[in-house]
């Protein structure tokens, strides 16, 4: 198994390909960032916008009109 | 007692904690399997007589289209254990598998419109198999619109895993597409009865890349899952600690 570019440019331009074969392996990596990313950040907001709606709660609770 | 296992997979909790411990592992392995194909089809497997260097699109054309129809199942299958036995992290999975097979499948039609054009020599053409990959892509979107059509929670799964179930008759069309009409799409590359029309050197990538995909499908699932699960138990002592818990 080897290389089958003789260099880095002409691994780049794919003989004319190369466009198309770097954009749709760049939409895939972005896509596949995004699948990963979107639930993670999701997951973590809620919980923190939980964990303030708890402080606030508390808040109520101890102030002297109730 | 055979049958315990199936009821703690239906606990939210139980899910939420096991895959605590999953992540990592699947993760490393998705990212080196995803790496080394890569990196494999894109500069070590020769190029095609025909197509030259644009087929090497098909190591991410090919694994998105699988896991666009695999996820579909998933979707439907999930749907059905919702409805029939209301489980409850069943919905939470089939709402999940939703935006991943949307992804996945715009994915799929959009790398295969630009192979198309320096192949075919057109962006889009109506053929069969395309046409009803688009059909998929909407059924994803009507899964994702029935979630946030409804008030109530249990409403929408219900519409949804109803919504996924009357779509699986589009998959057998998809898979049979290339051989009912005649297709500018290419025949499958990859036979499961007979040998697979192509060469092991350009074949070994494009198995590491479809294994790949499947890994990464389920690490995505598990994410969207759990963010899910948070979501829906908050009312539980246990998410309650985990929010306390939260930095």
């Amino acid at each position: 198994m080897e290389f089958q570019f003789a260099s880095l440019s002409e691994f780049w331009a794919m003989k004319g390909h190369g466009p198309y074969v770097w954009f749709c392996y760049a939409l895939v990596l972005s896509t596949l960032v995004y699948l990963i990313d979107a639930p993670r950040r999701r997951h973590h907001q809620y919980l923190k916008q939980q964990q303030r709606l708890k402080v606030a709660q508390a808040h109520i609770n101890k102030s002297p009109e109730n | 007692m055979a049958w315990q296992w199936f009821y703690r997979l239906g606990s939210p909790r139980w899910f939420y904690e096991k895959t605590e411990r999953w992540i990592p592992w699947l993760a490393t392995l998705t990212a080196l399997l995803l790496i080394t194909g890569t990196v494999w089809a894109l500069g070590f497997a020769p190029a095609d007589a025909k197509q030259g260097n644009s087929y090497r699109i098909i190591y991410i054309h090919v694994p998105a289209s699988f896991l666009a129809l695999a996820g579909y199942y998933v979707m439907a299958v999930a749907g059905a254990i919702g409805l029939i036995w209301k489980m409850k992290l069943a919905d939470m999975v089939m709402k999940s598998a939703a935006p991943i097979g949307a992804a996945l499948t715009f994915v799929a039609l959009f790398t295969g419109a630009v192979w198309g054009k320096p192949t075919w020599g057109a962006w889009w053409v109506w053929d069969a198999r395309i046409t009803s990959m688009l059909v998929l892509f909407f059924l994803y979107l009507g899964v994702i619109a029935l979630q946030g059509a409804y008030q109530h929670q249990a409403t929408a799964d219900k519409a949804s895993a109803i919504l996924a179930l009357v779509g699986t008759v589009n998959i057998p069309i998809i898979y049979k597409s290339v051989d009912w009409w005649y297709t500018l799409h290419q025949p499958a590359t990859l036979k499961l009865t007979s040998a697979s029309s192509i060469h092991p050197s350009m074949l070994y990538p494009l198995l590491l890349m479809i294994a790949g995909f499947y890994c990464f499908y389920a690490l995505a699932l598990m994410f969207y899952t759990r963010a899910e699960i948070v979501q829906r138990e908050r009312r539980t002592a246990w998410v309650n600690d985990l929010v306390e818990g939260v930095k």
